[in-house]
């Protein structure tokens, strides 16, 4: 029986490489979405909300609910679960709308 | 084939789905020039979603139903993408247009390629006849805690764990309603992780009240009996008429609280028993997605599961003079009928765009349109079985999160509904923003519907939505340019394996 799921598909994934989330080094594979990287690395949250400042992730998987948005390499805003991962990526927490410096 | 924006193709499909995908295949075999266009980067839509090919998956069949229907479409559009179609891949569509009068029988469908701030670009396609193969997205209902990461939709645990082989966590409870529960589930528990229950609000009984359109659906029984077995093989155990009524951890899932409920959804006092996990998957079913349907003015009807379908005739025909639509845009019933009706509408497109209606009098469109009806009839009992009871409101409480994207509890709700006279969610999102975020209301618009109709058991209305999806002032401010022409997709030689 498959223990992971990547076994369970007989995956054979091209090198692995690295991005970083905040201070943090993960893995990636080629092929996957940000939001994906960030879950093999045990991270389910990227973003503060504008309101409360509560955390939150990936929720619909499927750019619907724009839950997922992060700052990749300097830009907020970006949905996770659709940004392929890229070598290098620097991944960032969002925090509200992800324009403070913007903020009067 | 067209070449530039300002060439006319015979259809511009919308969505690469099962419905989309057979429709595009089937439309090109019979010699009509077709635009596909999707959101994601592979043909397949949600149902069919598989890894990048960078990602070596040597088995993506083993975390799908019916794999061998998606290959053999995926062949037939090899075999036809030279001549007959071109595919848009990565295009959002967010509007479509009906030409000027000088052009009164053709369709004007904006798009933006590289969105997510990766070089965002306007593009236009025209096209003498549109199918609409939008597909659905998942229907959720709020409860309390479910905001905290690890928390996530069960069709998007299915989708995040097709596309990059990851998982939310180890032990995940699947919670909601719909027969997607099964499916999720066993998906999980093969991958490798804990389903320490399954947890459905309604009861299996409603079905057992049709057993004449469940014997004449036996492929549906079929795959019911696989995910069964999956789930008895890993011990996995369903508990019905019972839902997650609150989530633990600060700031994470630790647990979730599964309480037992009666016939309407309502919870039973005393009944909570708590189910330690690290995620938890949920979903209550999937809903239509419509909006570039309604904005033309298409009909909708009511379907048993309380979502708003597009109305459409025998031969998928919306309301609205050359526009059709196939699959879950009719009403949420798989991917083997959405296959059916991709073929049935593309050629009925056929035999309007070449003026020969006989064309559909044929053995095969009667035979199609059996199929089609037979599992249509299949569909209406399993969306009546899993249709919300009134009584889930009363698991909110007034701190709930119902807006995920503006943050707007119940509680504020409730008071629009209560004090400030709010009957309808457009005069609730107008008092208190709930549904005017990122997602428009695709998260919290059929629970908002139930609280501002306070007795909670009333199909949401139509969403008119003037753009499909957000877009960026460039993107609108360029429909005045000439200069937006496709750039077609080529196909990649291991998608779909």
């Amino acid at each position: 029986m498959a223990r992971t799921p990547a076994e369970l598909v007989g995956a054979r994934p091209e090198p692995p490489f690295e991005i970083t989330f905040d201070d943090r080094t993960i893995t990636a594979l080629p092929g996957q979405s940000v939001a994906a990287a960030l879950w093999g690395a045990g991270i389910l949250a990227w973003r503060t909300t504008r309101g409360t400042g509560r955390p939150r992730g990936a929720f619909c998987g499927i750019g619907q609910c724009y839950d997922c948005l992060a700052t990749i390499n300097g830009t907020p805003n970006r949905r996770a679960c659709l940004v392929p991962a890229r070598p290098g990526d620097a991944v960032t927490t969002q925090e509200g709308n992800g324009h403070a410096e913007l903020s009067v | 084939m067209p070449s530039s924006a300002s060439d006319l193709y015979d259809v511009a499909i919308v969505g690469a789905g099962s419905a989309g995908l057979s429709g595009a295949v089937t439309a090109a075999e019979l010699g009509l020039s077709v635009a596909l266009l999707d959101t994601s980067a592979q043909v397949g839509g949600q149902f069919y979603r598989h890894p990048e090919p960078a990602l070596g998956a040597v088995r993506p069949e083993a975390l799908h139903h019916d794999w061998s229907a998606f290959r053999s479409l995926h062949r037939r559009l090899e075999s036809v993408e030279s001549s007959g179609v071109t595919r848009l891949a990565g295009h959002h569509v967010w509007a479509v247009t009906r030409d000027d009068a000088d052009n009164a029988d053709a369709w004007t469908v904006h798009a933006v390629t590289g969105a997510d701030g990766d070089g965002e670009r306007p593009v236009r396609v025209r096209a003498r006849a549109l199918l609409l193969a939008t597909g659905a997205y998942e229907r959720q209902l709020p409860f309390p805690g479910w905001t905290l990461p690890g928390v996530v939709g069960a069709g998007g645990a299915q989708a995040m764990l097709k596309s990059g082989l990851v998982l939310p966590g180890r032990r995940v409870v699947v919670a909601g309603s719909g027969p997607l529960l099964l499916a999720v589930a066993s998906s999980l528990a093969h991958a490798g992780a804990r389903v320490p229950a399954v947890v459905e609000a309604s009861g299996y009984l409603g079905y057992a009240r049709h057993m004449r359109t469940l014997a004449a659906n036996p492929h549906k029984l079929a795959e019911a009996a696989v995910h069964g077995a999956a789930l008895l093989r890993h011990g996995v155990r369903v508990r019905t008429r019972s839902a997650v009524t609150a989530v633990h951890g600060r700031d994470r899932v630790e647990a979730v609280t599964v309480s037992r409920l009666d016939r309407d959804w309502r919870p039973v006092a005393g009944t909570g028993r708590r189910v330690e996990c690290d995620a938890l998957a949920v979903g209550f079913g999937l809903a239509p997605q419509i909006e570039l349907a309604t904005a033309l003015g298409c009909a909708t009807r009511p379907a048993k599961d309380g979502t708003s379908a597009l109305a459409l005739d025998a031969l998928q025909r919306t309301s609205v003079p050359g526009v059709w639509a196939a699959g879950e845009t009719g009403g949420v019933g798989g991917a083997q009928l959405a296959i059916a009706e991709g073929e049935l509408a593309a050629i009925s497109i056929a035999a309007r765009l070449s003026g020969r209606p006989a064309a559909t009098a044929g053995g095969h469109v009667r035979s199609l349109r059996r199929r089609r009806d037979r599992m249509r009839a299949f569909a209406d009992v399993m969306a009546a079985a899993h249709r919300p009871g009134p009584g889930w409101t009363r698991w909110l409480d007034d701190d709930t999160d119902v807006c995920r994207c503006e943050e707007v509890t119940a509680g504020r709700i409730r008071e629009a509904v209560t004090d400030l006279g709010a009957r309808d969610a457009r005069t609730v999102k107008l008092l208190t923003r709930a549904g005017m975020g990122w997602c428009q209301g695709r998260m919290c618009g059929a629970a908002v519907a139930c609280l501002a109709a306070t007795g909670g058991d009333v199909p949401p209305s139509a969403e008119r939505r003037p753009l499909a999806v957000p877009v960026t002032l460039a993107a609108l401010a360029s429909l005045a340019e000439p200069n937006t022409t496709p750039e077609p997709t080529g196909s990649d030689s291991t998608d779909g394996g």
